[in-house]
């Protein structure tokens, strides 16, 4: 009899346990709605130590400019939170971190396209305009980091599509670099006539079905005169300007102009095709500059090739997928006052030109980028400024993740020839209506 | 009378004192095994806020949907990527294992045969199963990449990793190549306690190799390899990074139902990506228990063993303390 009891016993502590368990786990995880932000941008308070949540720190410089300002704060001391390397991994983890309303992390280092899902969720607080001169930053990088109209984050790094090409071949060729897509292949086959040419591949790209897909499909759709969304946020790849963008990568591909293997290319693939010279044009970030410069043997095209802005369809040069990063302040967070300080801090001259300096990341500020001493190590910042200022951002949706797969789907069909562009786009524009509504 | 008396309390101290030692057990096993499972139960019945309000901000706050997720998944808009999920999953755990079962029992015949270097072949054997999942996926990925070793080899060029056959295949033979060895090994620690004259006995009964593969080594390892085999199935059936890191996410060629349930979870639909989870909970008890009744893995056998000695011995010598005279 005894031994039933406590067994019983035994059993309703293990369940109150789990109880308790669910309890908290329950209250953290859907109760509270004020989170972070009312009406307008909430007062920033607390100060003390905060956390800066980020990807890989390879260069080491954000370590650097971390030690830089806890030498000048030493009660506000920063320190930085390393999470996974992927885009998808960071993402996850700020979310997780949000999903149980964690104060672990206090500025979040968060990739252009997450700030409208982050807006709406509540998970960032936002920011006082006047506290920052965004005056003197790229309008294109101010805008991703604003949901309807206010400003939840502030740029950080930017980045934008170039077209690097061989510069050699070209000249070889006698050939200039191409303004439009169809200069691009003229120029192409004039390349191929020559006996240096004759294996080269025309133009490679990042299409593999994931993120780079979509900027890969948004370039050619905007340089083509079309628009994934208008200005009200209605999609709108239902056009014969939408199809027309499509379609120069899809008969890219059918023509050979771009190498087959391109279907499997991410950014480093392709890098290492560019380098390896077997393609002539390539769309590329400018991180691949420092890269395919290198004189120590990993890339056969030091010093042979040089970046133009990405190839139009009319007349005019075409418009980028607007890249970079943007820093936010965690809803959850305590000492907010001091996460605003030290992203001014982050976000000042000084700092983003060390940053350059340090990783050849595109900085925010928009005089930098006419440094001439930047200039003369940078050779490519010229052509990257008017490409992000052209840019075009990706569309800001709240469920972006969502967004971007419809995209990869419909593109990756059209590619691969399993669906013909014009249904692909015709599925994509009744899918973003429903997602974007 | 007070011998009885003083025997209960024993007994019951006893019983109170194991219950007190297995509690922290029971606690543990209760927030590690039952309430994952439970919470997961719980959200698959639930949807979050996936609309917006007029200021922009998501609505906060799970909503009961009842089965929703569930029907949403058999018939819904949902219903072709998730049956192309299950379908993925059943195809991937039938042909590779199958194949693994082949070649693991051919390594262990040749790894019970080798007499010199012994260990050493066992040893190298191991390699690919000690080898991550992720890492060996991601070598795998070099393998067969547009300019990869494997397309070197056939002289072709094959794209790998983009839709169709060729990314099934790819799955399956870096499946087969890290799992095979594990089968191969209990495969293996079969094969030695078979004892060496029933085979001489065969021997001299005239029998060919192959009939005594057939009619004595095969029955005398099947516990082994029923066992090896009900392990591997079930984990084929959770198969995650081998086609998320070789072929990438959201490839239909190879999407499984973890895959599916990661990818909603990812876009913020717990309540689906619960559901998903558990339907491939059940899909999993149910192979497991049709392939225990079936095959009659024997799993936990050395415990029914001990469980049925105990019986026909009587109670335990600890439930039945000695008397202790006043």
């Amino acid at each position: 009899m005894a031994h039933k009891t406590t067994l019983r016993l035994t059993a309703l502590v293990s369940a109150v346990l789990l109880l308790t368990a669910c309890g908290s786990e329950g209250s953290g995880g859907s109760g509270a709605t004020g989170g972070g932000g009312g009406g307008a941008a909430p007062a920033l308070e607390g100060r003390g130590e905060i956390t800066l949540a980020t990807g890989k720190d390879t260069s080491n410089n954000m370590q650097k400019l971390a030690e830089e300002w806890n030498a000048g704060h030493p009660n506000e001391k920063v320190r930085l939170v390393e999470l996974p390397d992927s885009a998808d991994g960071q993402r996850q983890q700020m979310i997780q971190n949000a999903q149980v309303k964690s104060d672990a992390y206090t500025v979040l280092n968060m990739d252009v396209v997450w700030t409208a899902e982050f807006a709406a969720n509540r998970w960032v607080v936002e920011l006082p305009r006047d506290q920052f001169d965004l005056n003197n930053f790229l309008k294109p990088a101010v805008a991703t980091a604003e949901y309807r109209d206010k400003l939840y984050a502030v740029p950080v790094y930017s980045d934008a599509g170039l077209l690097y090409y061989r510069k050699d071949l070209l000249e070889k060729a006698g050939v200039q670099p191409p303004k439009t897509w169809d200069e691009l292949t003229s120029a192409c086959q004039k390349v191929k006539a020559l006996p240096e040419g004759a294996n080269i591949g025309c133009y490679g790209g990042q299409f593999d079905k994931y993120e780079g897909l979509t900027v890969n499909f948004d370039e050619a759709v905007n340089s083509a005169g079309g628009s994934i969304v208008d200005e009200s946020g209605k999609p709108t790849v239902d056009t014969p300007q939408a199809k027309a963008g499509l379609d120069k990568l899809v008969n890219g591909f059918a023509g050979g102009q771009i190498p087959q293997k391109a279907i499997t290319f991410k950014e480093e693939d392709g890098r290492r095709a560019f380098q390896a010279g077997e393609l002539l044009f390539m769309r590329q970030w400018p991180y691949q500059w420092a890269l395919a410069s290198k004189t120590d043997g990993s890339s056969q095209v030091a010093g042979k090739f040089d970046v133009a802005p990405l190839p139009g369809d009319g007349s005019g040069p075409g418009v980028s997928s607007l890249g970079g990063h943007n820093f936010a302040i965690s809803a959850f967070a305590k000492n907010k006052a001091t996460a605003l300080d030290f992203i001014k801090f982050f976000t000042s001259e000084a700092a983003e030109r060390s940053n350059l300096l340090a990783t050849s990341q595109a900085p925010t500020r928009a005089n930098l980028y006419d440094d001439a001493d930047l200039n003369k190590q940078f050779p490519y910042l010229k052509t990257l400024k008017e490409s992000i200022l052209s840019a075009k951002p990706r569309p800001k949706a709240v469920r972006y993740g969502d967004v971007t797969s419809a995209i990869q789907e419909a593109a990756y069909a059209a590619l691969t020839k399993t669906k013909d562009s014009g249904t692909a786009l015709k599925e994509l524009q009744a899918k973003l209506q429903d997602l974007l509504k | 009378m007070t011998t009885l008396a003083r025997r209960g309390d024993a007994a019951g101290e006893a019983g109170r004192l194991a219950a007190l030692l297995l509690s922290p057990t029971f606690v543990v096993l209760g927030l590690v095994v039952g309430y994952p499972l439970v919470a997961a139960l719980r959200e698959s019945l639930y949807q979050s806020g996936q609309s917006v309000d007029a200021d922009g901000f998501v609505v906060q706050g799970d909503q009961f949907a009842g089965l929703d997720n569930y029907t949403g998944m058999f018939s819904g808009p949902a219903a072709t990527r998730f049956w192309n999920a299950f379908g993925n999953t059943t195809f991937f755990t039938v042909t590779t294992v199958a194949a693994e079962v082949v070649i693991g029992v051919a390594m262990a015949l040749v790894m019970h045969q080798a007499l010199r270097w012994r260990g050493l072949v066992r040893a190298s054997i191991l390699v690919p199963w000690a080898i991550p999942t992720a890492v060996s996926a991601i070598l795998w990925q070099w393998i067969f990449q547009a300019d990869g070793v494997a397309n070197a080899l056939i002289g072709n060029q094959i794209l790998w990793t983009t839709e169709g056959w060729q990314a099934k295949f790819a799955v399956m033979i870096a499946d087969v190549w890290k799992t095979a060895p594990f089968i191969g090994l209990l495969v293996l620690a079969g094969l030695q306690v078979i004892p060496r004259d029933v085979y001489e006995a065969a021997r001299v009964d005239g029998a060919s190799p192959a009939r005594q593969f057939w009619s004595i080594t095969l029955p005398l390892v099947r516990p082994v390899l029923v066992v090896a085999v009900l392990f591997r199935v079930l984990d084929s059936l959770r198969m995650f990074d081998l086609p998320f890191v070789l072929i990438g996410n959201r490839k239909e060629s190879v999407e499984t139902l973890t895959m599916l349930a990661w990818d909603e979870a990812s876009n913020l639909r717990f309540g689906p990506a619960a559901a998903y989870a558990t339907i491939l909970f059940v899909y999993i008890a149910v192979v497991a228990f049709v392939f225990v009744k079936l095959l009659g893995a024997d799993v936990i056998g050395e415990v029914r063993d001990r469980g049925r000695q105990a019986r026909e011995r009587g109670p335990e010598p600890l439930a039945k303390p000695e008397v202790v005279p006043a």
